[in-house]
């Protein structure tokens, strides 16, 4: 091949290339389906009085170190989540905060903690395994052993969920993993169970939505009562008062505040469920009377990242096809080229 | 072909001199830093947080470095694969470059690791998750070293005296050859690709989606050139031999070419996906974006004519010049076009900088003892000058 030859193959092989990435796309796999038995939250906005009563019961819950924002170290007082801290309660405020749940000149409260995303970045993007979504719950979980603290889980999420313990020469990932390690004692999301007026409730996600849907529905202004605690939908009901769990959790001090109701007026909300398209789906959703962005959860497409960057890895290398008839082909060529005879004071060519 | 008259020779002379004492004090102090990296954690001597989890460690030490480190790549894609014999005297030298680029990128990630002790389980099946970008960057960049060290080790060889081994090892190095140009193209499109799943969270004018890894591959053989033209006219100087510039030339003219498509791909990912509107905002991102381009667009004109490739001192500000535009493309892509959210900010401490410099130096230095212990450069020729 001559160089003209050379300078042509170059750019009609760029341009092959070009067009090659160009159409693929198409071949994004899809976004992952939500689990059956999918567990999450429901967080409305609208009734969170902003006690932070479940940012108590999370670090109590997890073991998690307090976090101090102020001179005198009196209390616990994260302003974010954190490598100490796996929930927080912010505030949105806008000139006067004369209201409550209302844009302008008001003010609203939200949960920060994990999505559990339906496909989530953090699964794909771990190189060792070490973050992984249960199969059956949806339960988005990080198992420190076979982490190898490279932060690409950090780096990935769109909702800067798994944090890092950048002070520590064993570092380890940060991240709500609701609750699974109490769910053996018949309990669930220690947040939801404390919260006192039902705005994070746990429970299965078809519940959830179904929940969800119900309040959209209300007439803003109107009494009604907000279920607590755990939610559980029409079979689950017939099986409540059964966990074996109860009797451990009163000498612990928790009650399962499930079946008990709130009675609160229904608000102006958003007639938006977050969380039920956003980036495939996550298993927290939310409700809000202020928009999400303002809230600080960003504006996501329908499809997860996950879905095109593992759809760019498999039409690359699924199945190692493409890279071993690459290689066959060099080898191929190379062999034709290096010409080890020739070897004269050791170069090979 | 001259082949015999280039063949490479040690170059002899004092490995002790004032420059390279220096590079050696400098890898001494970011030997220090890093053990206190080990025993207090990364957040002792870096600014890395939560919204830049990735600071200058990666963004620079591994993906700007390992691109930086494909001369070696570029010239045995040039030679043995499209067969341009002519060139054959440059493949050593930047092969040995490759080498410590390599090495030292695929080091410099233990350092970051927080969990580095368990840094194997990316090779082991059971915790390997094939799915993961970075899981194929590791794997591929780790064979890729052990590949170069093969095709490297005819010098050690040569040197030790072994000559059984060397005569085996060249009837199978076209096989570690072929794997050493495939295992680059792998990864070097795949560190591109490792910002496909960062999505919105990268500024438009850096996400490309997937013509991220043709983006990234086509800038890696770009360097690849550039390093080598960069590189052998620093050996020139600095070990006061002639330019090998009869070579350089027709090479610059072949980084020409694929300059071109590459500012034509660019371009139009930038048009199709209706990203260039952002070019023109007023935001840092769009600032070091031009910085970025001109870097690239200033060599296309710089080496458009032959004349202008004949010349030595426009083919080391070209070769420079490139090589800031593709370590500009990696650092605007990972972190300056990195928007996690507001509030968060990075620019690295001192004593990451000083890390990063002492991997370079101790590259440099290594560079210039093996060069002059083994037979790596080509021997001079005062004839043709």
């Amino acid at each position: 091949m001559d160089r003209r030859n050379f300078f042509k193959a170059s750019l009609a092989g760029g341009a092959a290339l070009a067009t090659g990435a160009a159409s693929c796309p198409a071949q994004a796999r899809e976004t992952h389906p939500m689990p059956p038995e999918a567990v999450g939250l429901l967080f409305d906005s609208t009734l969170c009085v902003g006690c932070k009563a479940c940012v108590a019961a999370c670090k109590q819950a997890n073991g998690m170190p307090l976090e101090f924002s102020t001179k005198d170290q009196y209390w616990d007082t994260p302003l974010d989540i954190s490598g100490k801290t796996l929930n927080v309660i912010k505030a949105y405020r806008n000139g006067t905060m004369a209201v409550k749940d209302r844009e302008e000149n008001g003010f609203a409260f939200i949960k920060k903690s994990c999505m559990h995303c339906v496909d989530p970045s953090c699964v794909s993007a771990c190189p060792v395994s070490a973050m992984k979504k249960d199969p059956k719950t949806g339960i988005v979980s990080y198992d420190k052993d076979a982490c190898i603290g490279c932060r690409y889980c950090v780096a990935a999420c769109p909702f800067g969920v798994p944090r890092f313990t950048y002070d520590s020469a064993t570092p380890q990932i940060s991240k709500c993993q609701l609750c699974v390690h109490r769910h053996k004692d018949g309990k669930y999301a220690a947040c939801a169970e404390v919260c006192p007026t039902g705005a994070t409730l746990y429970g299965k996600v078809s519940v959830l939505r179904e929940e969800a849907q119900r309040r959209l529905a209300m007439k803003p202004g109107e009494k009604v009562e907000f279920p607590r605690g755990h939610l559980r939908g029409g079979q689950e009901k017939a099986l409540q008062g059964a966990p074996e769990g109860k009797g451990e959790m009163r000498r612990q001090g928790w009650t399962d505040s499930s079946g008990q109701k709130y009675p609160g007026v229904a608000a102006q909300y958003l007639q938006h469920v977050y969380g039920e398209k956003e980036f495939g789906g996550t298993q927290m959703l939310m409700l809000s009377g202020v928009s999400f962005e303002k809230l600080g959860y960003p504006d996501l497409p329908p499809r997860s990242d996950a879905a095109l960057s593992e759809g760019l890895q498999h039409t690359l290398y699924g199945g190692l096809i493409a890279p071993i008839a690459v290689l066959g082909a060099l080898t191929f060529i190379a062999k034709r080229n290096v010409k080890p005879d020739n070897e004269e004071g050791g170069s090979h060519g | 072909m001259a082949d015999h008259a280039h063949a490479p020779r040690p170059l002899g002379g004092s490995a002790f001199t004032p420059f390279t004492l220096l590079l050696g004090v400098l890898s001494a102090i970011a030997a220090a830093i890093l053990l206190y990296r080990f025993i207090y954690g990364l957040g002792a001597v870096t600014n890395l947080n939560d919204g830049y989890p990735w600071g200058i460690w990666i963004a620079y030490d591994v993906v700007v470095g390992s691109a930086f480190a494909c001369g070696g790549y570029a010239m045995a894609l040039l030679v043995y694969i499209f067969n341009k014999g002519q060139y054959h005297p440059l493949v050593r030298p930047a092969l040995l470059a490759s080498l410590f680029g390599y090495t030292l990128a695929g080091v410099s990630v233990i350092f970051d690791l927080g969990r580095w002790w368990n840094f194997w389980h990316i090779f082991w099946p059971g915790y390997a998750q094939v799915n993961s970008v970075m899981f194929e960057v590791a794997v591929c960049i780790s064979a890729y070293i052990v590949v170069m060290w093969i095709e490297f080790s005819p010098a050690f060889l040569e040197k030790l005296g072994m000559k059984d081994v060397k005569q085996k090892l060249n009837k199978l190095l076209f096989f570690f050859i072929a794997l050493g140009v495939l295992l680059p193209s792998m990864h070097q499109s795949s560190l591109g690709s490792l910002l496909v799943i960062f999505g919105q969270q990268i500024h438009p004018l850096w996400q490309s989606g997937w013509m991220l890894p043709v983006i990234y591959l086509m800038t890696a053989i770009l360097l690849g050139f550039a390093v080598v033209i960069f590189e052998a006219t620093l050996s020139s100087t600095g070990f006061k031999r002639p330019l090998e510039t009869k070579v350089l030339t027709p090479l610059s003219k072949i980084m020409f070419g694929l300059l071109a498509a590459y500012v034509v791909v660019r371009v139009l990912d930038l048009v199709l996906r209706g990203a260039l509107g952002t070019a023109f905002a007023a935001t840092w991102q769009a600032f070091w974006f031009w910085i970025e381009m001109a870097a690239f667009v200033v060599p296309l004109v710089l080496l458009a004519t032959e004349e202008s490739r004949r010349s030595a001192a426009k083919l080391f500000v070209g070769a420079v010049l490139l090589m800031f535009g593709g370590m500009l493309l990696r650092i605007n892509g990972f972190l300056v076009g990195y928007m996690t959210g507001e509030g968060w900010n990075y620019f690295p401490s001192l004593a990451e900088l000083m890390v990063t410099v002492g991997i370079i130096a101790f590259e440099i230095l290594a560079y210039i003892v093996i060069v002059r212990k083994f037979p790596v450069l080509p021997a001079a020729q005062p004839a043709t000058r």
